[in-house]
């Protein structure tokens, strides 16, 4: 297969600051998503996705003007998602440089969202992130349903049916999180990973429990994930992107060097 | 005169991100703009295109952008870079939006992926094509300069492009089937993939177009 797996580095940015830090090795300043952006960009990432954590939905201006300033250095493609309620977040967002958007609970609040936006503005711009957690018991079939903020309030929505429903209403893309593993390190939750990457025909980013190259190998062997997306394990500077890349291709997986 | 690279802005979409990566690719000044007088007295021009092809289209004929180009093509001293939507509007006709007519100064078509899209291993490929795929260079040309051949660029796709000439194709990609990823045509040149959006070699692009005096040789 030809076309390259992703290795997607997460930013996640609180009024304009990067939070639960950065530790890379010569740095000038650890808490400015622009200096961050451009060390990935330089180290070969495939895209940067920044996730905004800003509570306060009138202090995001910040963040309009945190992408401008990324997009004007950062030459590979720049997925913005937190946060994005109606189709004129999605355009000043794609106004100041994102090249994707990922609409979350919005999407769950008001599926036409997705529909309304992929026909304005292109499915290729369109993510649509799903937090989900494992509501089956180790007995049962796995059955995954979609969760809001932070993964404290439970919607009753079936993954899978969701990500279909996702697609059918014009999603380009699907950012996988598992609640569940989230912050663990433990790895990707495979098996919900590869129902939902069976299931639609869109690109599918895997996200949460990354702790070592292992697991973005498996998350796109086993998980099938199209893409990877990790934060600690580059910004903490255990791992490279150069390191990852190499991991993957010794595995028999196609990158791009 | 002041020297500049003019980008057709039709509407549709960001195009700073287009405009920096020209500016970072050593562009004196980048006018993103679609008035016809400013496009005319470019040094160069780029053609770029995002969204369905359709709305382009109306957006394109709306601001007359289809005369600004085709003078552009036929003044042989203007190179034009077309990039992604910008190049799938130069052929005869799209399968998109239930099949929409094109500018028609390539002669072709425009075709979608198609469900059930699998590789040369029947592995299952998916719609939109998305990522990070390899060029091959299949005829030189002064843009591909100090660019490896198989470099990767970044795709962002679901229809693809067929020229009626496969002699015009300079760089293809593989994807279930042999697209066109690149063509050229005296001081025409377009791409598929975003060459802003490529890294390293997408800006070397960029940087081989700023300097290329719009022949093919």
């Amino acid at each position: 297969m030809p076309l390259a797996r992703r290795i997607i580095p997460c930013l996640d940015v609180d009024q304009g600051r990067v939070v639960k830090g950065v530790n890379f090795v010569g740095i000038r300043d650890a808490g400015d998503p622009v200096e961050i952006a451009r060390r990935y960009n330089e180290q070969g990432a495939d895209e940067i996705t920044f996730l905004d954590i800003t509570a306060s939905h009138e202090q995001r201006d910040t963040t309009v003007q945190t992408v401008e300033r990324i997009a004007r250095e950062v030459f590979i493609p720049l997925t913005v998602g937190g946060g994005v309620r109606a189709l004129s977040d999605i355009r000043a967002l794609l106004n100041a440089g994102a090249d994707k958007v990922s609409i979350n609970t919005a999407a769950i609040n008001n599926p036409d969202l997705v529909e309304s936006a992929a026909a304005r503005f292109g499915a290729q711009c369109i993510v649509v992130a799903m937090d989900v957690k494992r509501v089956s018991n180790d007995q049962e079939p796995p059955r995954y349903e979609l969760f809001t903020h932070g993964g404290r309030k439970p919607t009753g929505i079936e993954a899978v049916a969701w990500a279909r429903k996702m697609a059918a209403k014009g999603a380009g893309e699907i950012l996988l999180t598992s609640m569940d593993r989230d912050g663990t390190r433990d790895g990707f939750e495979l098996t919900v990973t590869r129902q939902i990457s069976e299931a639609v025909d869109i690109p599918l980013i895997a996200s949460g429990g990354v702790g070592t190259l292992a697991h973005l190998a498996d998350g796109i062997t086993e998980g099938g994930a199209d893409a990877v997306l990790a934060a600690s394990i580059f910004h903490f500077g255990e791992f490279t992107i150069p390191e990852a890349k190499d991991y993957l291709a010794a595995r028999g997986i196609e990158v791009r060097r | 005169m002041t020297s500049y690279v003019a980008v057709i802005d039709y509407g549709m979409g960001n195009l700073h991100s287009v405009a920096s990566a020209l500016e970072h690719a050593g562009a004196p000044r980048v006018v993103v703009s679609h008035d016809p007088d400013i496009i005319a007295e470019a040094d160069r021009v780029v053609f770029p295109g995002v969204g369905g092809i359709q709305d382009c289209m109306a957006e394109i004929n709306r601001l007359g952008c289809d005369r600004m180009l085709k003078a552009a093509l036929a003044s042989a001293h203007q190179p034009v870079l077309a990039i992604c939507v910008g190049m799938q509007a130069l052929l005869d006709h799209s399968e998109e939006n239930h099949g929409v007519d094109t500018l028609g100064i390539i002669p072709g078509r425009v075709n979608y992926f198609g469900a059930g899209l699998q590789d040369e291993q029947g592995q299952r490929l998916k719609v939109p094509h998305m990522g990070w795929n390899e060029v091959v260079q299949t005829k030189p040309h002064p843009l591909w300069a100090g660019i490896k051949d198989g470099s990767r660029f970044y795709f962002v796709h679901s229809y693809w492009v067929e020229p009626s000439d496969p002699s015009l194709m300079v760089g293809s990609f593989d994807y279930g089937v042999t697209g066109c990823a690149a063509l050229a045509r005296d001081n025409l040149f377009a791409v598929q993939f975003h060459p802003e959006k490529s890294h390293v070699a997408g800006l070397k692009l960029l940087s081989n177009f700023l300097t290329w005096d719009g022949t093919c040789s």
